[in-house]
């Protein structure tokens, strides 16, 4: 067993994805504890240039035709022997739809401790993990001898995981991939003939405090009387009461306008992911206790029904005055 | 085709969640729980698939205040079998749940497992990964759409910025759902009534549990916040004042 701190770098389409970097970082203070190295892991498919800027000690790369995009079952085969070989300190993945497909799948197959929803790391190497819809915070010693860990955004800046110099790379030797049982056919882009909530400088969201799809009137009234689009958060998505093309969050877009008018959305850690990084929050929410007021800048306990015909019209006479 | 779906109850996060006196836990005195959310989803999956390819549904859960309700209400959408394991889980985590499952469905031997993605309060792990290494199965979570075929499965894979890879996993396969096709349905509670007078959920004891995985936990708290929103009082007109006085000062009215 070594003290070093892996991080399985997360890419798509020939770029790494900016949880990578957050990990690198959370890495870099973790291994300060431990007194060990940063190690970033890349498996890929003639990727090494994907290594380019991951501040780490040292890169470890594995080439294979079956690695040049993710798959859970070849990453995941080629992981178990790394981990199992090298024994480090702990292996950080996403807490995102690459890392959970392989993260406590390893921990059942190698029969190592895992840690969910870590957000960061305290300075003497405990977990502090986001959990409960990010209303609840769990700190503990991370067990051993190699523990997984699946990381949340919001702890460390990607730019943090970022260097301008090259890391030392080293080409590790895998056995081939026969017998895949889990095989990419193709992706599908997203569907660009609607708004593009990203450019928009005002965002009105709605959150299931909208309560039913005849409501979202109330949010497009109030959208167009300022000038701005309405964006939903997943349950209003999942109910088929906006398209996906205005979904914010996780598995949405990441948005970062002047001003979200966050309506009946609790704040779940997947929704703050796409738009914590907005200039201006204003949240609206009956729960006074909803995460999303520990990000909005202004913030009120109240009904959005009640609000939302009520702020329509004080929009309209303020333009219209 | 057989379907089995594994399901958990979580905290409401409607409710107030306090920190138990010994600072490592939740308080479970007025602590709801709930069927997790993407489990919710699994389910209706599960027979939306049952509905277009035929097959058999199996829902399982561990015992809970209102997992016969859960059950009935499942049976009542279109789910063949419920099953209830009974027993002591008040240290369970999801690697004992999952080998508690794991050990049934080996006898069920299903073509399909589905599996919630996640559940908020999962400190070790989503229990779909474990359930499949546990059975020898391959796994792909954040699912919002599959596609049967005789041998095989083609699932549609949500990636952040509404990305999304088809993937072809061989049966069996366990799969994580993020979001059915469409939104769990509504049953009428007579329709579930009815239900309980028919349905039968079969319950297994469980003797003890294996919960290797355990994350210990030596402090539980709120988020320490930084800055927390200024909070804006009064009935919805003021607010509405406030509001539009703010879009002002940010140049937007």
């Amino acid at each position: 067993m070594n003290q070093d701190i892996f991080v399985v770098i997360e890419h798509l389409q020939r770029k790494v994805l900016d949880i990578s970097f957050v990990m690198l970082a959370a890495a870099r203070q973790l291994a300060n504890s431990t007194g060990g190295n940063v190690t970033a892991v890349l498996l890929g498919f003639n990727a090494q240039g994907l290594a380019g800027n991951l501040s780490a000690d040292i890169v470890l790369y594995v080439d294979q035709p079956a690695l040049a995009e993710f798959t859970s079952d070849a990453y995941q085969k080629i992981l178990a022997g790394l981990i199992q070989e090298q024994a480090p300190r702990a292996v950080l993945f996403g807490h995102s739809s690459i890392g959970m497909d392989i993260a406590s799948g390893l921990s059942a197959k190698l029969s190592l401790p895992m840690v969910s929803s870590c957000h960061s790391f305290s300075d003497d190497g405990k977990y502090v993990s986001q959990i409960c819809g990010g209303k609840i915070m769990a700190e503990g010693m991370l067990p051993g001898p190699t523990v997984l860990v699946s990381m949340v955004p919001g702890g460390y800046k990607a730019e943090q995981g970022q260097s301008s110099q090259a890391p030392a790379l080293t080409n590790v030797p895998a056995p081939a991939l026969a017998e895949l049982r889990v095989t990419l056919k193709q992706y599908i882009e997203p569907d660009k003939s609607d708004v593009d909530i990203t450019k928009e400088p005002i965002l009105v969201a709605v959150g299931r405090g909208i309560q039913n799809k005849d409501n979202i009137d109330l949010a497009n009234d109030l959208a167009t009387a300022l000038g701005a689009v309405v964006c939903a958060s997943r349950p209003v998505v999942d109910q088929g009461w906006m398209p996906t093309t205005r979904l914010v969050g996780k598995s949405g877009k990441q948005v970062k306008p002047k001003i979200y008018l966050a309506l009946g959305i609790s704040g779940a850690p997947e929704h703050i992911e796409g738009m914590g990084e907005s200039d201006t929050i204003i949240a609206i929410n009956t729960d006074p206790y909803a995460p999303i007021f520990n990000v909005a800048k202004y913030g009120a306990v109240l009904d959005l029904l009640d609000l939302a015909p009520a702020l329509t019209e004080k929009v309209k006479g303020a333009k219209g005055g | 085709m057989k379907i089995a779906v594994p399901v958990k109850f979580v905290p409401d996060l409607v409710e107030e969640l306090t920190i138990a006196p010994g600072g490592s836990a939740l308080d479970t005195t007025w602590l709801r729980l709930i069927i997790s959310e993407f489990d919710d989803h699994a389910v209706e999956q599960a027979i939306l698939l049952k509905e277009h390819v035929g097959g058999q549904v199996t829902v399982l859960t561990i015992e809970a205040e209102g997992s016969d309700d859960f059950l009935f209400t499942a049976a009542a959408k279109g789910a063949d079998q419920l099953i209830k394991f009974t027993g002591d889980f008040s240290n369970s985590n999801n690697h004992a749940l999952a080998h508690v499952y794991a050990d049934l469905l080996k006898l069920v031997q299903p073509d399909l497992i589905l599996t919630g993605v996640q559940a908020h309060n999962d400190l070790d792990g989503p229990v779909g990964p474990l359930l499949a290494e546990y059975l020898g199965l391959p796994y792909v979570g954040y699912v919002a759409g599959i596609t049967v075929s005789a041998d095989h499965v083609v699932v549609r894979k949500e990636y952040a910025g509404g990305l999304i890879a088809e993937m072809e996993l061989k049966l069996p396969a366990v799969l994580g759902i993020q979001a059915a096709e469409q939104p769990p349905r509504y049953v009428a509670y007579s329709k579930i009534r009815q239900v309980m007078g028919t349905a039968k959920i079969e319950e297994r004891a469980v003797a003890s549990l294996d919960t290797g995985g355990t994350v210990e936990v030596s402090r539980m708290f709120l988020p320490e916040v930084a800055e927390r929103a200024t909070m804006l009082e009064g009935a919805a007109d003021q607010i509405a004042d406030r509001l539009v006085s703010i879009f002002r000062e940010l140049g937007t009215l």
